[in-house]
């Protein structure tokens, strides 16, 4: 190693650790805002002098953010549960049987990655309105229930699982769905892991969507509930980011949890869209 | 044998007929979905974009062009068109220098690498909600706002950023330049690590120096990765709606609709004013130019360098 190489690594580490106090420091200030009374916000102290719980007793009692954690918590579960299924049952289809139209079919699905959803909330508001699907759970839930992304992962995967394991199973007498359920899902599970981790993610963090088709407090999924309490709590920033904080949470237990998985799902294919 | 033979190919052919059955079967669900829930809502939206209805109107007339006509005479969408190319031609360069810049150091570390990685991408995943109200509290007035805080702290003039006509747009950049970061380092790293280490040893020995290596070797071989960044983030840039609802005051996109983008102008159009087929129209618009940016995509992917 060069003396030249050596100072650029020097150089380097000297760089990304000063970046890291940029990256970090957003979530240091929300988190130590969160113990501050209101005396205390606007001192711009680091760590508050006397940190209080207050801030957290006060959205747990008399605000409706434990309802909108359980709504963001049913939404997000239930719709990455369905994503899982379909998209898998429709890549193993696409990938392990011939038939007419499959092609056709595949490119259909994948074009609709094109579609951006701003164009699909005005037709989504007006069927649910039609269908009686406003301010629900199935309201909310149903655009994403199945994802084209999905749907080319899945298939890009399902591929690889070897044709002579399926045949040997089919000739054990196995049906179909049996095949696809305990033979091939269980050699993909590291793509249904990634497919499961962003799937969780984009759910619990998308905004327009329930923001338009949810109405009354109660519908709210987290970030709405969270953009309406900032808003008529506005001025009180203790309250503001405790909320964040409660927001926040639970997503940085996921991504610390599956890091490695998240990392390597972007990597592997630059997800969420 | 010849029995056997027939015998195992009609076999074969119930065994295919019943595995096409299947496969019709298991896609029977998926195919109502993508249809009803994809494609008519589409076709419904370039449909709605024709007409002038309102939401509270039992009538629905065609219209023809007459909302794109509209579109482009009204001046708050002509500024929200403008917004929305601000924040792609702002953001997209920024976010990308930015993120190339610190993967070239990453690269370049041995230890640590995936710690620092991991630290960068955590903005990414956070509620891009709980950010916006995170970054709008730190760029309040002094003496609320903590880099206005640390602005005085060193000498420099407080700003007043989202207050500000000509600073707010670049404040609500800023915000998710920070949260995109750690995506486009990650693709960029990956990326990094594909170009074999014989090209970067072999052109040292022939003796060119750092800037060479990477302008001539690094630059050129990341040309796939570089395109599809800039894609994508361009279209993140061109969807922005989230970041700017929470920054603005009421999510007006104001002050003064100084940084309202194309997704907000749609919003209220649709919601706030229930003029379904003038927002329809205002989102072929914004389908068009994503399009168009995609298909620039497939254009430049097909030049592949290859050494």
């Amino acid at each position: 190693m060069t003396r030249s190489d050596r100072l650029v690594r020097i150089l380097s580490y000297i760089t990304l650790t000063a970046l890291i106090v940029v990256m970090v420091f957003p979530f240091l200030w929300m988190a130590s805002s969160s113990f501050k009374s209101t005396d205390e916000i606007y001192s711009l102290t680091y760590f508050p002098n006397k940190p209080i719980l207050d801030n957290y007793r006060e959205i747990f009692g008399s605000s409706l953010f434990l309802r909108w954690l359980l709504n963001s918590a049913i939404i997000a579960v239930i719709t990455t549960i369905s994503v899982l299924f379909f998209d898998s049952l429709i890549g193993f289809t696409l990938a392990k049987y011939s038939f007419p139209g499959k092609r056709i079919i595949f490119v259909l699905i994948l074009s609709t990655l094109m579609i951006p959803t701003e164009m699909l909330v005005i037709p989504w508001y007006i069927m649910s309105s039609r269908l009686g699907w406003l301010d629900s759970y199935w309201g909310i839930m149903f655009p994403g229930m199945m994802s084209a992304f999905g749907v080319f992962l899945m298939r890009q995967f399902m591929e690889s699982v070897p044709d002579d394991l399926l045949d040997a199973a089919r000739i054990d007498g196995m049906s179909e769905f049996g095949i696809f359920l305990r033979i091939t899902l269980p050699l993909v599970k590291p793509a249904l892991a990634t497919l499961a981790i962003f799937n969780f993610i984009g759910d619990w963090n998308a905004f327009l969507w329930p923001l338009i088709v949810s109405s009354t407090p109660k519908m709210y999924t987290l970030p709405v509930g969270l953009a309406y309490f900032s808003s008529e709590n506005l001025m009180r920033w203790e309250m503001i980011m405790t909320g964040s904080t409660v927001s926040t949470i639970p997503l940085i237990i996921v991504f610390l949890l599956f890091q490695k998985h998240i990392v390597k799902g972007i990597a592997l294919t630059g997800l969420k869209g | 044998m010849l029995v056997f033979f027939i015998l195992r190919g009609g076999d074969g052919m119930k065994l295919r007929q019943k595995k096409t059955m299947t496969a019709y079967l298991f896609l029977l669900i998926p195919l109502v979905f993508f249809v009803f829930v994809r494609f008519v809502p589409t076709i419904y939206a370039f449909w709605l974009s024709l007409t002038d209805w309102n939401i509270i109107s039992p009538k629905m007339n065609f219209v023809g062009l007459d909302n794109f006509r509209e579109l482009f005479s009204d001046t708050v969408f002509l500024k929200a068109l403008g917004n929305t190319f601000k924040y792609v031609l702002y953001g997209v360069p920024l976010v990308l220098a930015l993120s190339f810049v610190i993967s070239l150091l990453l690269n370049a570390i041995q230890k640590g690498q995936a710690f620092y990685r991991l630290i960068y991408v955590m903005p990414y995943i956070t509620p891009l909600v709980a950010v916006s109200w995170v970054w709008r509290w730190m760029y309040q007035r002094p003496p609320i706002g903590v880099i206005n805080g640390l602005l005085s702290f060193v000498g420099l003039p407080t700003q007043r950023f989202l207050f500000s006509m000509d600073q707010a747009l670049i404040a609500i950049v800023v915000t998710t330049v920070w949260v995109n970061l750690g995506y486009c380092v990650v693709i960029f790293l990956a990326g990094l690590q594909t170009i074999p280490r014989e090209y970067l040893e072999a052109s040292k020995i022939d003796g060119a120096n750092r800037l060479q290596v990477l302008t001539k070797i690094t630059i050129p071989l990341l040309n796939p990765v570089i395109v599809f960044l800039v894609v994508t983030q361009s279209i993140l840039f061109l969807r922005i709606f989230t970041q700017v609802y929470n920054m603005t005051d009421q999510g007006s996109g104001g002050p003064l609709n100084s940084t309202k983008p194309l997704v907000l102008y749609i919003y209220q159009k649709a919601f706030l004013s229930f003029e379904m087929g003038a927002a329809s129209s205002a989102t072929v618009v914004l389908f068009g130019i994503i399009l168009l940016i995609t298909l620039l995509q497939f254009q430049l992917l097909k030049r592949r360098i290859q050494y």
